[in-house]
């Protein structure tokens, strides 16, 4: 994990509308390049949909942890 | 005296307003406590009827009611929007200059379109999320003969169903003009399924598809070429378009990015206690909050129900008695059907088939709903 300038936290967690990506898409748009964001997640899926969306447009997908019943979805916004 | 402020006048506040009034009437009568609303707006809205109207089967006037008429009399309203949030002095000043203080305050000034984020939508996208856009789309639909209908998705929106509900309500509108076989609706969506509900988006491909309605998932706007009429996205794509209708990214209130409560207007919200972050005595109700949860009338109204509960807990017991459990309760039009989505923090939804019962329902609440914004339902 590289040096953080601030890592925003996404809690999604128990949220089902609109949901752990959409909550990502929404940051994403306010936060400055470079920036790192982790998203928290009780949704098996956003473990896949989340990584498969970044690499769509353009975003570094870190990692991915699963802790307990929670996944923490770590990633840096690429681009503006 | 114990002061109550209620900044806003939309769905979250005036039920939050009207049930307070009515569990605290000896209070409020003999002077013990103040409840007093500061609104922009002499008019009280009702937002979910905008979808119809756009396709003509509400008239906007029905839309609105007197706001004083709707709430209780114990209720000090003034139509004097807030300009400045001093919370460390626990007031708020006022556009008339008055300052209020409070015992305790509830932000609920909603949220507002914002079509500027993405550039030619303004320009070149149709929406039906104000009264003017509302009847401009109308207006567009009844001249509409043929061609492609693109319907594009911002991120955040109020209204989470939306996009679907006028998705199948296009189909309707046209298949009602004999124009089904002349209109092609295409359906875009931000992520990879057809809506942000996993369940409501496994009831909903089918029904498109049943309907002859194309999709694209992980679509998300990045601009309108209107000389092309195309509509290109953050993933790569692009869509032709002969009409193309937004559901748009919204904001919260510019006074609360000018006070600087939050980006973009979002107040970071406590998820169970509904209090401000940071602030015991300040709490936030409906859109404006920045939890993840739907941006509705239902969260509203469920927030409202707590947030009532718990002011009438501290007051008289100086405790909060519950917390907010994420419950939200969305309608699904469908065409000459609906259903319904309904859940909470713990517990997806699991909408059922539609039925015409609950089209019709729907079509009642939007009748009932003034009932629930006195506080009777």
């Amino acid at each position: 994990m590289s040096n953080i300038r601030e890592r925003r936290i996404i809690d999604a967690r128990g949220s089902f509308c609109p949901g752990p990506l959409m909550e990502l898409i929404v940051v994403l748009k306010e936060i400055p390049v470079e920036d790192e964001v982790e998203v928290l997640s009780t949704d098996q899926g956003s473990a896949r949909d989340i990584p498969e969306w970044l690499k769509k447009v353009g975003h570094l997908h870190l990692k991915t942890e699963q802790i307990n019943e929670v996944w923490h979805i770590f990633l840096k916004k690429m681009k503006p | 005296m114990t002061n109550i402020v209620i900044v806003g006048g939309g769905m979250g506040g005036t039920i939050l307003a009207n049930n307070l009034a009515r569990r605290l009437k000896e209070e409020c009568r003999s002077g013990a406590v103040k409840i007093t609303m500061l609104s922009a707006s002499p008019r009280h809205f009702y937002q979910p009827g905008l979808l119809y109207v756009a396709v003509g089967k509400m008239t906007a006037p029905e839309l609105y009611r007197d706001q004083a008429s709707l709430l209780d009399s114990v209720i000090q309203f003034r139509v004097d929007p807030v300009v400045t949030f001093a919370l460390k002095e626990q007031q708020v000043v006022c556009q008339s200059g008055q300052v209020v203080s409070y015992d305790y305050l509830v932000i609920a000034t909603g949220s507002r379109m914002h079509m500027d984020g993405i550039p030619g939508l303004a320009e070149y996208g149709e929406t039906f999320y104000t009264e003017a856009s509302a009847l401009q789309l109308y207006q567009r639909l009844q001249q509409f003969n043929s061609g492609k209908i693109v319907v594009a998705v911002g991120v955040p929106h109020k209204c989470p169903m939306a996009p679907l509900e006028i998705t199948f309500m296009l189909h309707e509108y046209f298949k009602n003009r004999g124009l089904s076989d002349c209109v092609k609706i295409h359906y875009t969506y931000p992520i990879n399924r057809v809506h942000g509900l996993e369940n409501v988006a496994k009831w909903a491909a089918p029904e498109m598809e049943k309907r002859g309605i194309t999709y694209e998932t992980f679509f998300n706007m990045k601009e309108v070429d209107g000389v092309k009429k195309v509509v290109r996205s953050e993933e790569g794509s692009e869509v032709a378009y002969d009409l193309l209708i937004a559901i748009p990214a919204h904001k919260g209130m510019q006074v609360l990015e000018d006070n600087k409560l939050g980006t973009n207007g979002w107040l970071p919200t406590n998820r169970t206690t509904l209090q401000l972050e940071g602030h015991e005595r300040v709490f936030v109700c409906g859109d404006t909050t920045n939890i993840p949860i739907s941006k509705a009338g239902s969260t509203a109204h469920f927030q409202a129900d707590t947030l009532a509960d718990n002011l009438v807990g501290l007051i008289r017991h100086g405790t909060t008695v519950r917390e907010y459990d994420g419950k939200v309760f969305c309608f699904i039009e469908a065409g000459k059907e609906a259903t319904y989505a309904m859940f909470d923090y713990k517990n997806p939804p699991e909408p059922r088939p539609p039925t015409r019962a609950i089209h019709w329902f729907k079509l009642a609440y939007n009748k009932l709903y003034w009932l629930s914004a006195r506080g009777l339902l």
